[in-house]
């Protein structure tokens, strides 16, 4: 490739491709061509890279222009020509990131949302084209497997201990810890397993990197291959990753085309068959011993841990499962050496982890940032701070497994052990962001709710228990809630975490007790009051429009679906029309109050506007 | 449609015995060819057994009874654990579905900006809940858990086609295009 060659990487991930990436894809190649060679003599040649996630997806889609730096949000297919005109010359400012000043961003580096970011496991993602092994290699790919095959598997092990690396899939548990557990069995055959079942709603990181840097994954999972001794490997993902599925399988092709993979990895004689397996669309199947009975071809229910699965996992045999995350930062250890990784964090959270921001933010996608940051950094610094003036409520951590919490704990430092000691977890790694009209009562109830669908069954606190609350939650969302109440749920939380036999059901009272202890002033509010303070608990709220405030610009009326929004016309010309919400049609949807830029539709208490 | 007209108990799809005068969904015919097809991709070991039935799940939008037998025959597997399987991914339907298939999400980021409010529209619209069909098979209604395009929240996907940030006003002009004539009816 010629020195000159100019690069439009064209962000292709889920998140753009749902905001009609492809087709700016196209367009921007169709104006490449039509410019032909007027660009090509003056400015040097310019070839278009489709690429995985480029990060900020409420921005898609995204175009980059290398080398000049350039990036440009929200491209329709409309703007290819004028972007293919202004290459080499002056940036097409309309598409530039403008920041709350106003400023247009020329550079990725200038706008706040990566600025705080460091790239590790995502170090790839959004450069490359994740279906080219070239790019790949060019960019440093499988040095980490051809050192890793000049050392001996203990060398390997001790490396990724001294990195302080911790799994990215929940638990946190130290990776080279794992490994070196399984390398210590002498039985035969030993497997290595990719967990690429992200059922964590809220979550996509995995499917960002499975999507955008497939060969990194593929090169992780080789590797603790070689560290354990394993000559058979599987990558679970999820089946509703339409899009990760066929670029994982071609990656894995071309792996074993170019003898990274196979009978006699890069002439070694060592040797390693890798395998895709769909996942069924489970969420407790990404717990470890589901996950397997799953591949087995059974239903994916989890067994007691008596003996962990590095000793006896697939097919009763040493089995290592690392999550997508945790592996793409095994090439990343050996390359660099652990001293490059463990430097970056805290004491115990040693590297990076990747996140996605999402809820109610202004600036939302997937970052990767030190381990350690704050919570406050996350959401301002990063995000921008809360979306449509409304202000910060609560950040919920870690999945349906995890919990919520409050402004007080804004300061916190994020890594596995402090959010743990606040009833929520690192998890996955999915952060929403709640405003004041998120109920916490019905956040809890959403997670309960959502867990007791995913619960296998098997064991009875967890069947039985999480029923409990969700009745229980119910009650108090439509106003039927007692005070006995909430000490039955911290009943019911102890049992749980207690006694339930895998990860979901001991962490399933997460979200009830964190909001317990947060939030307990709005379980009173619903339970004592009949109220519920955000306006989200439709039984209890009615709309109303405060008329002091309305400026007669007639959003609401638009926005409600079922015409419950009545207008008065003007009685004389200089004086405006009025409306109200007649309560007998209105759901409290709270539609109109999304749409009213005046703070006129307020939420209110249902009975007392009948009564 | 299937017309119930005598007195005896009527059964749905599924062998659930339904109340008299539901209208029933007939089961579409899939021919024993093209179900020996799929099997015939896979050796016969267990741990094939999930992949096989994802397959089907995706060549015909539902398991036929027919295609778990013959399964369970090639397989040398019992026909109750491959139902068990069937019942507990998700994935997985023994229903057949609608036409058009619409996904809204309601995954953490979704349900905070009121993914809910979507599905209490389209039950308006259509008058179905998650889980049903419309009588006349166009539409059938599911929610997922997450489809990791948070970032857009609330995100509806209909046959593969991803809606970012749909509000209710334009949920029903989205509709309208998948409605039989309809642009996006093919």
């Amino acid at each position: 490739m010629a020195e000159n060659t100019r690069k439009l990487l064209v962000c292709c991930d889920t998140g753009c491709l749902a905001n009609n990436a492809r087709a700016v894809a196209d367009a921007l190649e169709a104006a490449l061509a039509a410019a032909g060679l007027d660009v090509a003599v003056e400015r040097g040649s310019a070839e278009l890279k489709r690429t995985g996630c480029i990060g900020q997806c409420s921005h898609g889609p995204i175009v980059k222009v290398h080398p000049d730096d350039i990036c440009y949000y929200r491209v329709k297919p409309k703007h290819a020509e004028k972007i293919v005109a202004s290459l080499g010359g002056e940036p097409y400012q309309p598409l530039l990131y403008r920041d709350f000043d106003g400023e247009p961003k020329l550079r990725e580096a200038d706008n706040p949302f990566y600025a705080h970011q460091k790239k590790i496991a995502l170090r790839h993602v959004g450069l490359i084209d994740p279906l080219s092994l070239d790019d790949y290699l060019e960019a440093g790919g499988y040095e980490a497997l051809k050192k890793a095959l000049t050392m001996e598997p203990q060398d390997i092990i001790n490396e990724i201990k001294a990195s302080g690396l911790r799994g990215r899939g929940g638990a946190g548990f130290l990776t080279g810890n794992k490994w070196q557990a399984a390398a210590s069995y002498p039985a035969q055959p030993k497997y290595v397993v990719c967990n690429g079942d992200e059922g964590d709603p809220g979550a996509f990181m995995d499917r960002s990197l499975l999507e955008g840097d497939p060969h990194s994954v593929i090169e992780g999972l080789i590797i603790a291959a070689l560290a354990v001794g394993a000559e058979q490997g599987y990558l679970y993902i999820r089946d509703e990753y339409e899009l990760a599925l066929p670029v994982v399988a071609t990656a894995l092709k071309q792996a074993e085309a170019a003898g990274y993979l196979g009978s006699s990895i890069q002439g070694s004689g060592r040797k390693l068959h890798l395998e895709i397996v769909r996942g069924g669309g489970a969420f407790v199947c990404g717990e470890s011993s589901a996950l397997m009975a799953s591949i087995e071809g059974r239903v994916g229910e989890p067994r007691s841990k008596y003996i962990r699965s590095v000793e006896r996992g697939l097919w009763d045999k040493p089995t290592v499962l690392n999550n997508v995350e945790t592996l793409a930062n095994v090439p990343f250890i050996l390359s660099y050496g652990s001293g490059e990784f463990a430097k970056i964090g805290t004491a115990g959270s040693k590297g990076t982890k990747v996140f996605s921001l999402v809820g109610k933010v202004k600036r939302s996608g997937l970052v990767e940032v030190p381990m350690g940051i704050t919570l406050r950094s996350l959401i301002f610094d990063i995000g921008g701070g809360i979306a449509d003036r409304r202000s910060f409520k609560a950040i919920q951590t870690g999945g349906p497994s995890g919990g919520c919490l409050p402004e007080s704990l804004l300061d916190l430092e994020v890594d596995f052990e402090s959010l743990t000691d606040h009833h929520t977890m690192v998890g996955s790694g999915g952060m929403i962001v709640m405003d004041d009209r998120s109920c916490m009562v019905e956040v809890a109830h959403y997670y309960v709710d959502f867990l007791c669908g995913e619960s296998c069954g098997k064991c009875t606190p967890c069947r039985e228990g999480l029923r409990h609350m969700r009745e229980i939650l119910e009650n108090i969302c439509k106003g039927q809630g007692k005070a006995s109440d909430l000490e039955e749920l911290e009943d019911l939380a102890f049992a749980l975490q207690e006694a339930s036999l895998c990860g979901l059901g001991k962490t399933a009272a997460n979200p009830v007790l964190s909001t317990l202890r947060y939030f307990p002033e709005e379980y009173e509010a619903h339970i004592k009051e009949r109220r519920c303070p955000a306006g989200v608990c439709k039984p209890l709220t009615l709309m109303q429009i405060d008329q002091e405030a309305c400026t007669s610009c007639r959003a609401c009326l638009k926005a409600c679906p079922l015409g419950s929004v009545k207008e008065t016309p003007a009685a004389s010309p200089d004086q405006k029309a009025t409306y109200h919400i007649d309560p007998a049609l209105c759901t409290a949807c709270g539609s109109c109050r999304e749409a009213c830029r005046f703070e006129a539709v307020v939420a209110v208490r249902r009975e007392a506007t009948c009564a | 449609m299937a017309a119930p007209e005598n007195g005896a108990a009527q059964f749905n799809a599924t062998g659930e015995a339904v109340a008299k005068g539901t209208l029933v969904l007939e089961m579409p015919e899939v021919p024993r060819e093209r179900i020996e097809a799929i099997i015939q991709c896979y050796p016969p070991e267990r741990r094939y057994a999930l992949a096989v039935m994802q397959d089907m799940q995706h060549s015909f939008d539902y398991l036929p009874r027919t295609a778990l037998e013959l399964l369970a025959e090639y397989m040398s597997f019992p026909l109750a654990q491959l139902y068990s399987m069937a019942t507990s991914y998700k994935a997985l339907s023994l229903k057949p579905k609608g036409r058009h298939i619409i996904k809204v999400c309601d995954g953490t980021a979704c349900h905070i900006k009121a993914s809910l409010n979507i599905i209490d529209e389209l039950d308006r619209l259509l008058g179905i809940r998650p889980g049903d069909v419309t009588p006349d098979g166009q539409f059938s209604l599911e929610t997922v858990n997450c489809l990791g395009s948070c970032a857009l929240a609330p995100v509806v996907l209909i046959d593969g086609t991803h809606y970012g940030k749909v509000t209710l006003e334009k949920l029903s002009g989205i509709l309208e295009s998948y409605k039989p004539g309809g642009e996006c009816d093919g």
